[in-house]
């Protein structure tokens, strides 16, 4: 096992030497690149076509959110988390929604909780699926971008009709809900439920068995689960190293605890045990959406929450297990109705770390295969 | 004049067996037009037929359906800023998109549409055309080289490369193809693309069925080394677009640009036609063994008349459909006149098929004949075409190592087992 | 039966294809940059083959286009556009014995205008009497060439070619064990 520790991810300076004293070559990959899903800029360091080392330079897209918060109220403050994950927008929102109530002692209704539990599934497959197409694309599959652009719009209509937006959504308020569901929202989540399950079949029947994907994706992008525990990588990406540690299992928030549902795992931490774990994993949401739209009880969907938040002073930390991975909220208060300090802890970020690791010696094809199976967005990376 | 423009009609050869040069010279303009317009209806139909498997329209704006897209493609490629970035070797920037065409469009010197129907009729004519069409990848190289930048010259590397290496699978199943060639009274083959689909004529077999399976794996190996030597998905990794941006080409805009697609397409109907002349009996209807009799001979050559039917029923019903808002007048009505166009064409290959149905010597005899090969032969090649763009649907990309692999250790072996095996059994045979 | 080949312009033909292999050759040693000089082998070669389809030799014309044309010449593409331009254009062109090499090309030269002066008058063959300089007035027959070439090569020559494969083999074999870190 390599000590991530001891290779500097940001010193190209680490790493090996090409082979017979050629010339290395260094090669610019991005902003502006295709497969840089955004505007992540990587610096390759190539011998021939393998890659000896790699440096990724972050903030093109950096907006300053977190240094926003500081002066925004908390209420203020909630759509701008929609706008770092912007493809799982329901799950940031969800997840800064309930570190506000954590702070001000606050239980969301039970009603509330099984809305957030549904569209926050919904916007996992979402999640899923756009992960999917571009990861595809960038291996050289053009067709299952759009199929599964076709099938995401399903969902994002769901989420239309419920908050009026399709990405950015905005959908859930410190406290609970703002919108009752409308009319007719458990049979579109039903008839969901029932046109999304031959939809996986189709994708896959494209790629899982295909020798050309599993080619590009077995022993790829390889990350032990020693070194993604050291790294902090989580989400898939761990839980395909063989970890099982998924938060809505290991610190249920919302009602994750009252549903009965399996936390997929792989063993090899390749790209192809990402794509599996993510493929159960959209399968696993359905089972929760069935679960979940099936047991919704009546009542309110808003706790009591003061017109004015004003927390205590403290700080809290809590995360949510967003498609991505372990998405954190850490909130200072200082008693005033603007957090003093809101650090975010984004998935993407930290599991960008691991592309140097995974993909030193390999080739300049994997990188793009191992940047798509990383799932990052930028957004998210540079906040 | 007249007389020379007259008195080849008749006869048996390619011109340029007979020494005919101004039929040559019309023959090379003909399939200069011939494939520049079948690229243009490639670029059409690989983006509709590509949107379709997509779950998408395709080009639907310029034209009905699209159809004027390539047209407006090309004017918008013709009058785009000609870029030449400042640390390139403008020399070689300059030449390297001609080699690749020239050398894309050379080899059409010696395809034979028909008995007679080619430029000429060399007797290396597969060592011709593999020769030239491996010529194409030096204005990849240079083109890459020449961009002065890193990403063209990755894939310039692995282009080159990919093509060598590819190239000698690719030879080795051309070998056992050519070993069926002489299985003869005489025992010698021949290297003529003229010849070898006359051998095949000869033994009353296209050579894909012959040895069943050795013909078939020859041509599998052959099927899929010509992707490789074409650059198309899934093995397109000199312009990678999602890891290279766009390969060799990157740095290339406007016209140059184009003229490296027109020498791809160009490239990928020439190998295709090496590839239908080798095993699927070049200008031969099906089952020229079995159905040979003359009332099965008339049948296949009404086959082109219902072929450009069809097409205009298509097309008429395109104009039917379409909605009935007066925004879509014009459309519809280029839409009937293109319909229209079709069926009068279908209507004039009809007449030519009933006039001459007779196997005699008559002029009408004669352009049945021509018309029946050339179909046979381009709607083969066709068939290959559609391939080209349901493996770009379909696949991902592989990786310059696998590809290599696959090269090397897979299709090597096999296309050399299949040239032995080959070797043996046509030794057995006789 | 194919008509007789009646050659077209000739002459013309000649000295075009001799003059591109020799313009091209004179490129390749004297550019400065060693992808235009491969870019200028190039041309030489495919003139020579060229010259070779004139003298009715059409396998070796194509085998001249396919093994060193659009094979050895790409890997030497491959080979030089790896190498570092800037350095070899500022380096010396030619070293200090280029005397000896004209004197080696004098003598070449020599030679081939001796062969052909004496081989059109005087020499012939000595079992059949008949000049060693070739009619040029003779037609071969072309279309059993390659049939002719396989026929020399795997009977009469058999065992020298076999030789030559092997020498080749050892060469690939002695290059992958050179350039692999590990066998």
């Amino acid at each position: 096992m390599t000590d991530p520790r001891s290779l500097s991810p940001l010193d190209l300076e680490t790493c090996e030497k090409p082979y017979l004293d050629s010339n290395e070559l260094i090669i610019n990959m991005g902003p502006q690149h295709p497969a840089t899903h955004g505007v992540l800029r990587v610096i390759l360091k190539l011998d021939g076509e393998k890659v000896l080392g790699t440096e990724c330079v972050i903030g093109y897209l950096h907006r300053g959110v977190e240094k926003i918060a500081e002066n925004r109220t908390y209420t203020m403050f909630n759509p701008y988390v929609d706008r770092m994950d912007y493809v799982a927008a329901v799950s940031n929102g969800l997840g800064y929604c309930q570190a506000v109530e954590k702070l001000l002692n606050v239980e969301a209704p039970p009603r509330a909780n099984y809305i957030r539990v549904i569209l926050t599934e919904l916007n996992r497959i979402a999640s899923h699926q756009l992960w999917l197409g571009t990861h595809a694309l960038d291996i050289g599959a053009m067709t299952p971008l759009f199929y599964t652009f076709r099938d995401r719009e399903e969902i994002l209509k769901i989420f239309e009709k419920y908050c009026g937006a399709r990405l950015t959504t905005h959908a859930f308020r410190i406290g609970g809900c703002q919108y009752e569901t409308y009319a007719g929202f458990e049979k579109d989540v039903k008839n969901f439920l029932a046109f999304f399950p031959p939809k996986i079949v189709e994708y896959e029947a494209l790629l899982t068995g295909n020798r050309i994907w599993l080619e590009r994706t077995k022993k790829v992008g390889v990350i032990s689960a020693a070194d993604a525990i050291a790294l902090g990588v989580t989400g898939p990406v761990l839980r395909a190293s063989g970890v099982k540690w998924d938060i809505r299992k290991a610190q249920p928030y919302a009602n994750y605890a009252d549903f009965d549902f399996e936390i997929p795992t792989g063993e090899n931490g390749d790209t192809f045990d990402r794509y599996m774990v993510r493929m159960v994993e959209m399968r696993q949401s359905l089972r929760i959406i069935e679960q979940a739209v099936n047991g919704i009880p009546e009542g309110p969907i808003m706790a009591k929450v003061p017109k004015v938040i004003k927390p205590a002073v403290g700080e809290i930390y809590h995360s949510i297990e967003a498609p991505k991975g372990e998405l954190g909220y850490f909130i200072v208060s200082d008693g005033s109705t603007q957090p003093y300090r809101l650090r975010v802890r984004p998935p993407s970020f930290v599991n960008l770390q691991a592309l140097d690791i995974m993909v030193r010696g390999m080739l300049v094809a994997d990188v793009v295969a191992v940047i798509g199976t990383l799932d990052i967005v930028l957004g998210e990376v540079d906040r | 004049m007249l007389t020379s423009f007259m008195s080849y009609l008749g006869s048996q050869f390619s011109p340029g067996v007979a020494g005919n040069q101004l039929w040559a010279l019309i023959y090379i303009l003909i399939i200069f037009a011939g494939v520049s317009v079948a690229v243009i209806a490639m670029n059409w139909l690989e983006r509709k037929a590509l949107a379709h498997f997509q779950v998408r329209l395709g080009p639907m704006r310029v034209g009905p359906h699209g159809l004027l897209q390539p047209i407006a493609d090309a004017l918008k490629l013709l009058l785009k800023e000609d870029i030449i970035p400042a640390e390139a070797d403008q020399v070689v920037f300059w030449v390297a998109p001609l080699i690749g065409l020239l050398a894309a469009f050379t080899v059409y010197t010696v395809v034979p549409f028909g008995p007679s129907q080619a430029v000429s009729d060399m007797n290396i004519g597969i060592l011709f055309m593999l020769g030239v069409s491996s010529l194409g990848v030096l204005g990849i190289v240079t083109a890459g080289w020449a961009s002065n930048s890193h990403y063209p010259l990755i894939g310039a590397l692995r282009s080159s490369a990919q093509m060598v290496s590819y190239e000698v699978a690719m030879g080795l199943a051309v070998v056992s193809a050519i070993l069926m060639t002489s299985l003869n009274e005489s025992g010698t083959g021949t290297l003529s693309m003229i010849g070898i689909v006359q051998a095949q004529q000869q033994q009353g077999i296209w050579f894909i069925f012959k040895f069943f399976p050795l013909g078939l794996i020859a041509f599998v190996i052959f099927a899929i080394a010509m992707v490789a030597e074409t650059n198309r998905a899934p093995f397109d990794l000199a312009e990678a677009e999602s890891e290279l941006t766009a390969g060799f080409h990157t740095e290339y805009s406007g016209l140059r640009w184009s003229l490296f697609m027109l020498a791809e397409y160009a490239a990928m109907i020439a190998v295709s036609s090496i590839a239908v002349t080798l095993w699927l009996g070049g200008w031969m209807h099906p089952f020229p063994n079995l159905l040979s009799a003359p009332a099965w001979e008339f049948i296949f050559s009404l086959f082109p008349a219902l072929t450009f039917g069809g097409l205009a029923a298509i097309a008429f019903l395109g104009a039917a459909r379409m909605p009935g808002h007066s925004f879509f007048k014009i459309q519809r009505a280029g839409l009937a006149v293109f319909a229209a166009l079709l069926g009068v064409l279908a209507l004039l290959l009809l007449v030519v098929a009933i006039a001459g149905r007779h196997a005699d010597t008559s002029i009408a005899a004669r352009f049945r004949e021509g018309i029946d090969y050339v179909y046979w032969f381009v709607l083969k090649v066709a068939v290959f075409m559609y391939l080209f763009i349901w493996y770009r649907a379909t696949w991902p990309r592989y990786r310059f190592d696998q590809l290599m692999k696959v090269g090397w250790k897979v299709m090597l072996p096999i296309s050399l087992g299949v040239l032995i095996v080959t070797a043996i059994v046509g030794v057995l045979v006789k | 039966m194919t008509p007789e080949m009646t050659p077209v312009a000739t002459p013309f033909f000649f000295y075009l294809l001799s003059g591109l292999a020799i313009i091209g050759g004179v490129l390749v040693i004297t550019r400065r940059n060693a992808v235009h000089s491969a870019l200028a082998l190039i041309v030489t070669l495919l003139a020579v083959s060229g010259l070779y389809l004139m003298l009715y030799a059409p396998f070796v014309a194509g085998v001249q286009i396919i093994v060193y044309a659009g094979g050895i010449m790409v890997l030497f593409l491959f080979v030089i556009m790896l190498v570092n331009i800037e350095r070899t254009v500022k380096e010396r062109q030619f070293n200090r014995i280029w005397p000896a090499g004209v004197l080696a090309a004098a003598a070449l030269l020599g030679l081939f205008v001796s062969v052909y002066v004496k081989g059109k008058t005087l020499l012939s063959d000595p079992v059949t009497g008949k000049p060693l300089w070739p009619d040029p007035t003779i037609s071969l027959p072309d279309s059993s060439n390659t049939q002719q070439i396989g026929v020399m090569l795997y009977g009469n020559y058999m065992f020298a070619f076999e030789i030559a494969s092997l020498l080749l083999l050892v060469a690939i074999l002695g290059a992958v064990i050179m350039a692999k870190k590990r066998i």
